[in-house]
């Protein structure tokens, strides 16, 4: 006889479905931000060597592969902030707990309309040439 | 008859080496600063992207002379300062937490935590100079390389 589907014990939001899985991408865009961070500050600090180094570096930067990764940066951000403003409301919101499944909706709502509004323009500096 | 232990009874420590997990309160202060400085870097990090990638010539338009333009205002130079010191908090507590979670070995969490923090150090004592020690008209580079207030 299969073994009955594992179900998630009463009083957790955060084992399988929404909470889980918006709490491992929390985790995952949280890291990547990190360690982009780390690069970002050592390379602006460039500016402290010459303008010629800084400008060499950043120059390496400017082609499509870069711009990409630079619109999945701003898409983990985005990410990242809606999401921590749902955790907030979890934490401090007496109906949190109850709504934290129409929340990750919402923050999945306003991720789209935000890079909706960002992925055009960007692409744009990216792509547009001169 | 045997009788169960009081439920609200307080649990007794682990003997031998076991992993303490708190000290104090300092875990609670952890958990309310990732989000008192999560809201303050949603303004900061959401100003930042907008005025370095999306107004203007965007991401084309970054170079030395825009980056030396901007911190010629102090407001951006304590901008830029408050995001750095908040990111990379939030940001090693956040790592912090998850090499907790998942390295099991004492050695392991040891080492991690120990690259993390040097990481951090060296981070944040760099990006905390340059912000403070940059001139932004360097004598002896070429006049087009720096921003407009070099000229005026």
């Amino acid at each position: 006889m299969p073994a009955a589907p594992a179900k998630a014990p009463a009083g957790t939001l955060y084992r399988g479905r929404e909470g889980m899985w918006s709490w491992v991408a929390h985790r995952v865009t949280g890291v990547l931000i990190f360690f982009f961070l780390l690069v970002h500050v050592l390379d602006t600090a460039l500016v402290r060597v010459s303008p010629e180094a800084y400008n060499d570096v950043i120059g390496t930067y400017k082609n499509p592969i870069m711009g990409l990764g630079e619109a999945g940066l701003v898409a983990a951000i985005v990410f990242h902030a809606f999401n921590g403003l749902r955790i907030i409301l979890v934490d401090f919101w007496a109906k949190g707990p109850k709504y934290q499944r129409v929340m990750l909706w919402v923050v999945l709502g306003l991720f789209v309309v935000l890079m909706a509004g960002f992925l055009p323009r960007h692409l744009m500096h990216v792509f547009g040439g001169e | 008859m045997t009788t169960v232990a009081d439920p609200k009874a307080p649990r007794l420590p682990k003997p031998g080496p076991g992993r303490r997990t708190t000290r104090g309160n300092t875990e609670l202060y952890g958990w309310i600063f990732m989000r008192a400085s999560g809201v303050l870097l949603i303004v900061l990090i959401f100003g930042h992207l907008f005025v370095n990638l999306v107004a203007g010539e965007g991401v084309k338009a970054i170079d030395f002379a825009f980056v030396g333009g901007k911190w010629s205002s102090p407001l951006w130079q304590v901008w830029d300062l408050l995001m750095l010191w908040l990111a990379m908090i939030h940001g090693t507590n956040g790592v912090r937490t998850i090499i907790n979670d998942y390295a099991e070995r004492d050695t392991t969490r040891l080492v991690l935590k120990s690259l993390l923090y040097l990481a951090f150090a060296v981070v944040v004592v760099l990006g905390t100079l340059v912000i403070f020690t940059f001139d932004p008209c360097p004598s002896g580079a070429p006049a087009e390389l720096l921003p407009s207030i070099c000229t005026a």
